[in-house]
């Protein structure tokens, strides 16, 4: 006789959806300074426990504690504060321009500003990034013109991309940021490829790329884990933990049982895992990873714990699969306030010179946007005579034959 | 000029580039101290340095998504795919990043990459060592499709390549690797040097991407064919006593129509062949090209001849393979009419 139970099919539910009350008791946040920051040249497997800890240098009170202090100054973190708060204002400005019907599509980055903004302020400008599709503050942060942004988006006569890209799917060669592909994960390895370059050139230039915790489960993240591994490549490999991938909660892409960071351990690079709202604890991780790159130390996965405050793009309605006010109980806060809070308490800030601050740049984006229209619209086609070129180097006659056909 | 094999052939391209710049790099599984599983790579690595000439990982769309990393730096990969066979882990890095970077960075970015890979059947390899995926990459728009047929294009094409600017999907037909193979697999392999296009050049020369080669003049009927049906699709003339005007496309994309386009107005017939599958195989562009260019021209209906519409079938490659046989049964059909 057989004696065995029977199996059961386990599939990952997230603890609330809508209509529950936001319950984060089960995130587990420790206190604020109390990871060690190790030498650059630790092994990884020494420092495996980082990647089950939680970076934090701002504690409660918004005070700097512990050993990850980036030991910023307050002009370099009122810059911070100032491309974080330009970054949010672009992205409800733009939301508007799409929900106004003047847009296709937009992805708005509310909440996880300081995970492109403080990695952008930590590395060198001509440091190479590969980002994910919602990292235009990095764009922001190292003062890419917010006009071609926007021109970008409205698809105009200005877009550097001819209107051949969706809204918010960048490149800028000049500001050290590849062009998106909107495929997700294929990023990464070539992030890796771009460091092995650098590397192979005896250049001191590094390699960074974000990608989401849901499309860790893609390929293309564990390939390029592994090129990092196998080749020391100087690169930042960051995970933006932001709890949902369009409605599949973390638990979907691998997070019930393991960390994000922990990905890293398998394959024998450091993992790091950081309160991805805490802008000096962001600071500080990517710094600590930049240095040891270029160290010729190798990659380090870096996971930024935060969460995804508004939906997924604007094709999304995140009220049909999560309770609708989740953001306001995530116990990690918003990376703005906490900055301000930090700023406010050492008297390098005020609430006056905060609130004068965020009409500045509300002000900036409206007129930039003004600007934009003024230039013209997706509707006007105004680069379509372009639509053709640049498929190849040189046209072959087929495109030639097709072009002619289309009667341009 | 010294008589080589395809095989030395592309190592002398490889060895060329590696010499004339340094940015390029050659990698790919078990391609640098062991020299590749078919040696093309063989003693690029001692010559060059391992940091020219090096393994990778089994992970082929890590091995092209580096690439395309490497390219957006300034570099000018070269990578191999050890069979045809194995490179769709890496299909979206190829179709979704290598072949949109131009176009959706609006020329920011450019991806200057080889992607080098054995391809085609005749060495018992089964169902996983023998496709011929051409009309995967023929198909995707921003990337260039290239067969070589003979060492001396061999070499000439792939230095083209390298050279280009935009990615170029390199099949190399790995039964014409040691011999100008017929599809007579019951008569004994005839070596290379007793070709006329063994006789490769030393050093650096190029074959333009994009133009035909006949390789067979005729007056009877055009045969489109490319890799190692060019060589089948001569025996099959010569066999059938027809006399078939052969056409090497060499770049199916872009393909050159001139060449077609002369060669079917002056015969007025045209039989398409090749070792892929038959249906939405590159032989049906072929055939669509040459109704829309020379429809007034045709005397008879365009044929063609390809693999059955099967997996590749280990114990009955013979009987999958388009030989002289089935060719020249095309020609004749071609012909009745």
């Amino acid at each position: 006789m057989r004696n065995r139970g029977k199996l059961s099919l386990h599939i990952p539910e997230p603890k609330q959806r809508p209509g529950d009350r936001p319950d984060f008791s089960d995130v587990v946040v420790p206190d604020a300074g109390l990871v060690e920051r190790p030498r650059i040249d630790a092994k990884a497997r020494d420092i495996a426990p980082l990647a089950y800890s939680l970076i934090r240098v701002l504690d409660n009170e918004a005070r700097i504690v512990g050993p990850w202090d980036p030991k910023l100054d307050a002009e370099t973190l009122r810059k911070g504060l100032r491309a974080m708060m330009l970054t949010r204002a672009y992205d409800d400005r733009m939301y508007r321009a799409q929900r106004q019907g003047k847009i296709s599509f937009y992805v708005k980055s509310t909440g996880e500003e300081a995970t492109s903004v403080a990695v952008a302020q930590a590395l060198e400008r001509d440091d190479m990034c590969f980002p994910s599709y919602r990292q235009q503050g990095l764009l922001i942060a190292r003062g890419y013109p917010m006009l071609d942004m926007m021109c970008q988006c409205y698809s105009n006569a200005r877009d550097p991309l001819k209107g051949r890209q969706l809204p918010i799917m960048y490149s800028s060669r000049e500001y050290g940021f590849f062009t998106i592909s909107g495929n997700l994960g294929t990023q990464y390895p070539q992030a890796v490829g771009w460091a092995l370059a650098s590397a192979y050139k005896g250049d001191d230039r590094i390699a960074a790329s974000w990608i989401g915790e849901g499309a860790t489960a893609e390929g293309d993240f564990h390939h390029a884990l592994t090129f990092a591994s196998v080749y020391r490549a100087p690169v930042l490999l960051i995970v933006v933990n932001n709890q949902w991938a369009i409605s599949s909660f973390q638990g979907i892409a691998g997070g019930e049982e393991t960390t994000f960071a922990a990905k890293a351990i398998g394959y024998g690079l450091p993992g790091l895992r950081v309160d991805g709202n805490d802008y000096l604890a962001v600071y500080a991780a990517a710094q600590w990873a930049a240095e040891r790159a270029r160290a010729n130390l190798g990659a380090t996965l870096i996971e930024l714990y935060t969460y995804r405050a508004e939906g997924h793009s604007t094709s999304d309605d995140p009220s049909r699969y999560r309770p609708s006010d989740e953001w306001k109980a995530w116990p990690m806060g918003d990376p703005i306030e906490r900055l301000k809070r930090h700023l406010i308490g050492v008297g390098a800030w005020t609430e006056k010179q905060h609130d004068a601050l965020g009409e500045e740049l509300a002000a900036l984006v409206r007129e930039t946007q003004r600007e934009a229209e003024a230039i013209g619209s997706l509707a006007e086609g105004s680069q379509k005579q372009t639509m053709f070129e640049d498929v190849y180097k040189e046209m072959p006659w087929h495109l030639r034959r097709q072009m002619k056909e289309a009667g341009r | 000029m010294p008589a080589m094999n395809m095989i030395q052939a592309l190592n002398s391209a490889l060895d060329t580039m590696l010499a004339a710049d340094p940015n390029v790099l050659v990698f790919g599984e078990d391609v640098g101290y062991f020299g590749g599983v078919f040696r093309v790579t063989d003693g690029l690595q001692k010559k060059h340095g391992v940091t020219r000439c090096f393994d990778t990982p089994i992970g082929e769309a890590g091995i092209i998504g580096a690439a395309i990393g490497m390219s957006a730096y300034g570099l000018r990969p070269v990578v191999e795919i050890q069979f045809a066979d194995y490179i769709y882990p890496a299909y979206d890095q190829i179709v979704s990043e290598a072949a949109r970077i131009r176009y959706r960075s609006a020329g920011d970015f450019h991806v200057p990459l080889t992607i080098r890979t054995p391809y085609g059947g005749g060495i018992f390899g089964g169902q996983t060592h023998s496709q011929s995926p051409e009309a995967l990459f023929t198909h995707v728009a921003g990337v260039k499709t290239v067969i070589p047929s003979n060492p001396r294009d061999a070499k000439g094409l792939l230095i083209s390549a390298i050279e280009d600017d935009d990615p170029v999907i390199f099949l190399e037909p790995k039964r014409l690797y040691n011999g100008p193979f017929d599809g007579h697999h019951e008569r004994p392999i005839q070596p290379w040097s007793k070709h006329p296009l063994s006789e490769v050049p030393e050093g650096h020369y190029t074959v333009p991407l994009g133009k035909a080669a006949v390789a067979r003049p005729g007056e009877a009927l055009t045969v489109l064919v490319y890799g190692t049906m060019v060589h089948v699709a001569i025996a099959a003339a010569e066999e059938s006593g027809i006399d078939a005007e052969v056409i090497d496309l060499r770049t199916l994309m872009p393909v050159d129509i001139e060449t077609i386009v002369k060669s079917v107005e002056k015969t007025g017939r045209c039989l398409v062949a090749h070792e892929a599958t038959l249906t939405s195989g590159f032989g049906a562009e072929l055939c669509a090209l040459v109704q829309e260019h020379c429809f007034y021209h045709l005397e008879a209906p365009i044929r063609r001849v390809a693999g059955w519409d099967m997996p590749y079938p280990h114990a009955f490659e013979w009987d999958y393979f388009p030989g002289p046989g089935r060719v020249a049964d095309g020609m004749r059909r071609v012909m009745e009419k």
